[in-house]
């Protein structure tokens, strides 16, 4: 199999401060919830939108007496994770009580995994652009609960809170501080979503808070990062700020430039950047500091004495892995390699499995990727879009599609006839093959018949004829004419050698 | 090691527990007296020796993810101070 598609690192974004030319370095946490029916330590669901504080058990409630016990399943889609991130996955791992007090977290701690995480590092190739890539470390993931939610505008005077998400498993998958500019964070997080959604162990709705980062942005002079990079001494980037809590992209990229240029005007104007907790405000584009935040910061973290270590069986890993499906990068380059599709068309394509999926259907049938390609991102993909419809909606299945790549394949339909073919199938269904035959679409590849449509044009059009000896390009006229009196169906091919011929061109 | 009372007071703080000002110094006293005798444990050589977690060779025991709880709002709210609409009603807290 192929390995990766070959890549440059991109150039790091550089901001010009009004002294000197500054570089970002940025790292992100990524809460990602975990795909699961229960939840990581009690029996009650995970569904979205469920009557408030009904999904709760009296664990999540932190109710005297009750004891965690741990999901085993949420604990194989961290492994999943792991392996799909190419990660080290350890055998023992270990929980700890992060404490602190907030209305939606009734047991006054969170459990997590800060001194022992389950999945240790790995690596992520964020796409930048064909043959763009930076290769992004993972520095771990770790298990943990969610919190529940706080309601502020029902009443002027009290918040009220939701424990349905009390306890909901979370992985928190930290990175290296290897991002250098906003569009690398975003695309980050596209990169990250888009294998949690293959692997199937987050769906990734972010409107729904289930993907949400934490962005940790410092810069530095052109040169510095390089430099750590070398040592690993974190003395040569900047102080850096996290910026909490986003969910979307667009927030994503614009709190990291509004924040990389509170510190550039910060440190030129001989000032030092405090390392704080900070909340990006979209209404107003600018982040600003959480204080009640630092004081809190003092988790107190402590093993926690509810729960043993999880160990887990290097077999039970290994069965994990076997079912591992392909991934974004392997299934890209196997496009480019076996269909001899562009990467940028790959691109498209693996964006979602789904896509990948009903692309190779289509070409099982006709057995041709660039024409399966071809069709699947302009026509299918462009009409899909323009109803507002996902590839799961699509009137037209795979199977027919298919069959109507194979046709202008083998030559039985042209291009131009494939368009109303395309469009018959998409409004009314049926089978191309029948529905060619039936209608009487068949491309007219009977030379003599094309060529009593050849002579008539030439017969009828004595000036075009002498025009177009004088300048041969004014064949294709002749080929339009002929295209138009034979309905489409004449093979374009064919017709163009005719009139080349019979012209003397 | 040993606590002094500004420790104290923060500790207290962070575990939400009020401590009287007056208080505070005992507390100190108490909690480095706590400290001091647990650095005696310090005292034994564990070198290569793994941390016990349980007295019996116990594996951490698993739930399969089925959906076995909830689904009793009035239970879980029954306790609570205050309760409107199926929510639990707190003093409000906003950044």
């Amino acid at each position: 199999m192929l390995d990766h598609l070959a890549f440059e690192p991109p150039k790091p974004k550089v901001i010009a401060g009004a002294k000197a030319d500054w570089e970002l370095v940025i790292g992100l946490e990524v809460h990602a919830q975990v795909s699961s029916n229960a939840k990581l330590f009690s029996g009650a669901s995970t569904t979205f939108g469920a009557e408030p504080n009904s999904n709760v058990a009296f664990v999540d409630a932190a109710m005297p007496g009750m004891l965690p016990v741990i999901n085993e399943y949420c604990v194989a889609q961290a492994v999943r994770t792991g392996l799909g991130l190419k990660a080290e996955i350890n055998l023992r791992s270990a929980f700890d009580r992060k404490n602190y007090f907030y209305p939606d977290l009734p047991q006054g701690y969170q459990i997590s995994q800060l001194y022992h995480p389950i999945v240790g590092e790995g690596e992520i190739i964020v796409d930048m652009g064909p043959g763009v890539a930076r290769r992004v470390r993972i520095e771990r993931i770790h298990l943990e609960q969610d919190a529940g939610k706080s309601i502020h505008d029902m009443d002027p005077h009290m918040s009220f809170v939701d424990l349905n998400r009390t306890g909901v498993a979370l992985m928190e998958i930290v990175s290296r501080p290897d991002i250098r500019g906003p569009e690398e964070a975003a695309a980050y997080v596209g990169k990250l979503r888009q294998i949690l959604r293959y692997l199937g162990t987050c769906d990734g709705n972010m409107q729904n808070g289930n993907l949400r980062a934490d962005v940790n942005v410092s810069i530095c002079k052109p040169g510095a990062y390089e430099k750590y990079q070398e040592t690993g001494d974190f003395s040569h980037l900047g102080t850096r700020c996290e910026i909490k809590n986003m969910n979307s992209m667009r927030f994503i990229q614009a709190a990291i430039e509004y924040e990389a240029r509170r510190q550039i005007a910060i440190v030129e104007d001989g000032g030092e950047v405090v390392q704080e907790t900070r909340l990006y405000d979209p209404d107003k584009n600018e982040t600003r500091s959480m204080r009640s935040k630092e004081e809190a910061h003092d988790y107190r973290y402590f093993p926690c004495p509810d729960l043993l270590p999880l160990e887990i069986e290097q077999a039970w890993v290994d069965d994990i892995a076997a079912t591992m499906p392909e991934l974004p990068d392997e299934k890209k380059a196997r496009f480019v390699g076996d269909f001899g599709l562009s990467e940028y068309d790959a691109s498209v394509l693996t964006a979602e499995v789904e896509n990948a999926d009903y692309f190779e259907g289509v070409v099982a049938v006709c057995a041709d990727g660039k024409g399966a390609a071809n069709w699947v991102i302009n026509e299918l993909f462009g009409r899909l879009k323009k109803e507002g419809h996902e590839i799961g909606e699509s009137p037209v299945s795979p199977e027919q599609l298919g069959g109507i790549v194979k046709l202008i394949k083998s030559g039985d339909i042209s291009g131009k006839i494939a368009k109303d073919l395309f469009e018959i199938v998409y409004t009314e269904g049926g089978d191309p093959a029948e529905i060619v035959e039936a209608r009487g679409m068949k491309q007219v590849t009977d030379t003599g018949a094309i060529e009593k449509a050849v002579d008539e044009v030439i017969a009828g059009n004595p000036a075009q004829v002498e025009k177009a000896k004088q300048n041969p390009k004014l064949a294709g006229w002749f080929v339009g004419q002929v295209m138009k009196a034979t309905g489409g169906k004449a093979n374009p091919s064919a017709v163009d050698a005719l009139v080349k011929e019979k012209l003397g061109l | 090691m040993s606590i002094d009372i500004d420790t104290a007071r923060k500790v207290a703080h962070l575990a939400r527990i009020a401590v009287p000002e007056e208080a505070l110094p005992e507390l100190a006293r108490e909690l480095s007296g706590i400290l001091t005798f647990m650095e005696q444990l310090n005292e034994v050589d564990v070198e290569g020796i793994e941390p016990m977690t349980s007295v019996t060779p116990m594996r951490l025991k698993r739930r399969v993810d089925e959906v076995t709880d909830g689904g009793y709002q009035d239970k879980i709210l029954k306790n609570a101070p205050d309760a409107r609409e199926g929510f639990f009603a707190v003093p409000k807290v906003v950044e």
